[in-house]
């Protein structure tokens, strides 16, 4: 018994080291990031391998970045976009997924194969027709242009129609009974159901937007109305050898989306994880 | 015929009231779909038969002239060759040490939550920034590798090393989600199985490969399907790490790269359209070799 738990505490040990190894690994560049930021440009380029910490804490970097690089304007374009992103997708991949989930219309698999054919090709295939109508429209360099493709979702409709498929059928063959009309049913008993899949599509669509760097790169070529994506981008190609600069204006990029995974870490995982699981 | 008239005629006012509704809520998301989505796939195939004007204007039906050149030219096979390499590195170290994060993760251990918070974590940061940072990381004078262990490699601009560097980028922005997949996975795993092996006498490393490996094989088909496919488009470490002056580029630049570069870069719509056609090609072709073989490995309960 004895030699059984001492194995078991080894085994624990090893785990540990293991894990703490790769969290190291994960970690560092986040944290050289940060203390680069704060550094001045001789401690950044530094080759002592023993100067880790700024000298001194200076925000001299990110004061230069904000004012040079307009990081107002990219923070705002990048929210109008996730805003609106999130707000049409979810909107119309929930009616979709109601419609494909719950009730029975001429065409519906015919339709319902489309969805399933978009999600399996490249998006890359759509972007040159998607630039030339945008171009057409005139909706370059603006949040329109940006927010454009990501309209509506099939992947967000499947995911939803996989969520209304898992309801009981009985919740909304009482409500029609007592005589609840269509658009009745679906706003008031089926769709306040469904809310962890619309909080898992509007995640995912809001991350993967914030993360998205070719779409914003062609669409929005001037600064002021592009994404932080692309404006680093842009950056790194003015900056190139100014590191505290290019780690501030990074971090600065970063910053907001690691907050919102500390606070919503579990919806986060959850709505990233099972929006991938679900495919 | 007679049968579907029939079914038709006898379609009460509550079925003709829910196909109304389900056609007007469908609506939004088909006519979006087929805008943005299916008249773009016609689009560009037909937009690989012209050849683009200057500065990006008009079309002139050239026929298969834009494949042609494509399918001649070395920077297209080097740049699919140079994809494969990357989707080497990514795929099977991101799964592999995924999976073994997940196994690890997946029993009581102290710092459960915390391991896991930190390894999804380059999940939610643009690639745009973990490139930069992982740029400085690499550089061969300053950079925190080299000095860190005394090295002086050129990470990013040797053409032997540089798509490893790459490699090794995808590798850390992946890990974490493979390993969040792997562990919804094991969860499924009734834990019967393992407490009948422990009676048994099987070792963990025994119970492993033939408890583990066998039943998570559809979470294991589902990874490597979604990876595969989202190595074979990388853009964004290729674009962000490799400056278009470094010496090393031809030997990384990926097939989304230079569609990138000949279609928005160069401004011809029709060469790039060709490009992206083919990866399409690719991609559909290694989808359904993937499906084929799903039957010979996965083991469904």
């Amino acid at each position: 018994m004895e030699s059984y738990q001492a194995k078991q505490r080894a085994t624990q040990v090893l785990i540990h080291a293991v894990l703490i190894l790769c969290s190291i690994t994960m970690l560092v560049p986040f944290l050289w990031m940060i203390l680069t930021s704060f550094k001045t440009l001789s401690e950044a380029t530094s080759i002592n391998p023993f100067v880790i910490f700024p000298s001194s804490w200076n925000f001299d970097s990110f004061i230069s970045v904000w004012k040079n690089y307009n990081f107002l304007y990219l923070y705002k374009n990048t929210i109008l976009m996730i805003f609106w992103r999130v707000v049409c997708a979810v909107l119309t991949a929930t009616l979709a997924g109601y419609a494909f989930g719950r009730l029975n219309f001429p065409g519906k698999n015919v339709l319902f194969s489309l969805i399933l054919i978009q999600m399996m090709v490249p998006s890359q295939i759509f972007i040159i027709p998607q630039y030339v109508m945008v171009t057409a429209l005139g909706w370059t360099n603006t949040v329109a242009g940006l927010v454009f493709p990501g309209v509506v979702t099939a992947f967000g409709t499947f995911l939803l129609r996989q969520g209304y498929q898992g309801l009981p059928r009985e919740l909304e063959e009482a409500a029609a009974i007592d005589g609840c009309s269509i658009p009745q049913r679906f706003l008031h008993i089926m769709a306040p159901l469904t809310r962890s899949s619309m909080v898992s599509l509007g995640i995912f669509t809001a991350v993967f937007a914030y993360k998205d760097l070719m779409w914003p790169m062609i669409v929005c070529t001037e600064v002021e109305h592009t994404t932080l994506s692309a404006g680093l981008a842009k950056m790194q190609g003015q900056y190139s050898s100014n590191y505290p600069e290019l780690m501030a204006a990074a971090l600065m990029a970063c910053v907001p989306m690691i907050v919102l995974y500390l606070i919503f870490q579990k919806q986060f995982i959850e709505g990233i994880a099972t929006s991938g699981s679900k495919l | 015929m007679a049968k579907e008239a029939k079914v038709k005629v006898k379609m009460s006012k509550a079925e003709k009231n829910e196909a109304m509704w389900g056609l007007i809520f469908v609506a939004p998301t088909m006519i979006g779909l087929i805008v943005l989505n299916f008249y773009p796939i016609i689009y560009t195939v037909y937009q690989s038969f012209c050849k683009t004007g200057d500065f990006g204007r008009g079309n002139t039906f050239i026929g298969l002239t834009n494949y042609q050149n494509v399918l001649t030219s070395s920077e297209f096979w080097s740049s699919l060759l140079n994809t494969l390499k990357y989707a080497i590195i990514e795929v099977p170290f991101g799964i592999g040490i995924g999976l073994v994060l997940a196994v690890l993760l997946n029993r009581k251990i102290k710092f459960r939550g915390g391991y896991r918070t930190i390894f999804f974590l380059p999940m939610v940061a643009a690639p745009a920034a973990v490139a930069m940072v992982w740029k400085f990381l690499y550089n061969q004078q300053f950079g925190l590798l080299n000095n860190l262990f005394g090295l002086n490699v050129a990470w990013i601009s040797d053409s032997n090393i540089a798509w490893i560097s790459i490699g090794i980028i995808g590798v850390w922005s992946i890990v974490g989600y493979n390993m969040i997949l792997f562990l919804s996975g094991l969860q499924e795993i009734p834990h019967d199985y393992y407490e009948a092996a422990d009676i048994d006498g099987a070792s963990g490393i025994r119970q492993f490969f033939s408890i583990t490996i066998p039943l998570l094989s559809p979470t294991t088909f589902f990874i490597l399907q979604t990876r595969i496919i989202g190595a074979l488009q990388v853009f964004d470490l290729v674009y962000m790490v490799m400056d278009s002056t470094n010496q090393a580029l031809s030997s990384v630049q990926s097939v989304v790269y230079i569609f990138y570069k000949y279609t928005f870069t160069n401004g011809d719509r029709g060469y790039g359209a060709a490009i992206v056609v083919c990866m399409l090609v690719i991609i559909m072709a290694i989808t359904f070799l993937l499906q084929k073989s799903e039957k010979k490995w996965v083991f469904y309960n």
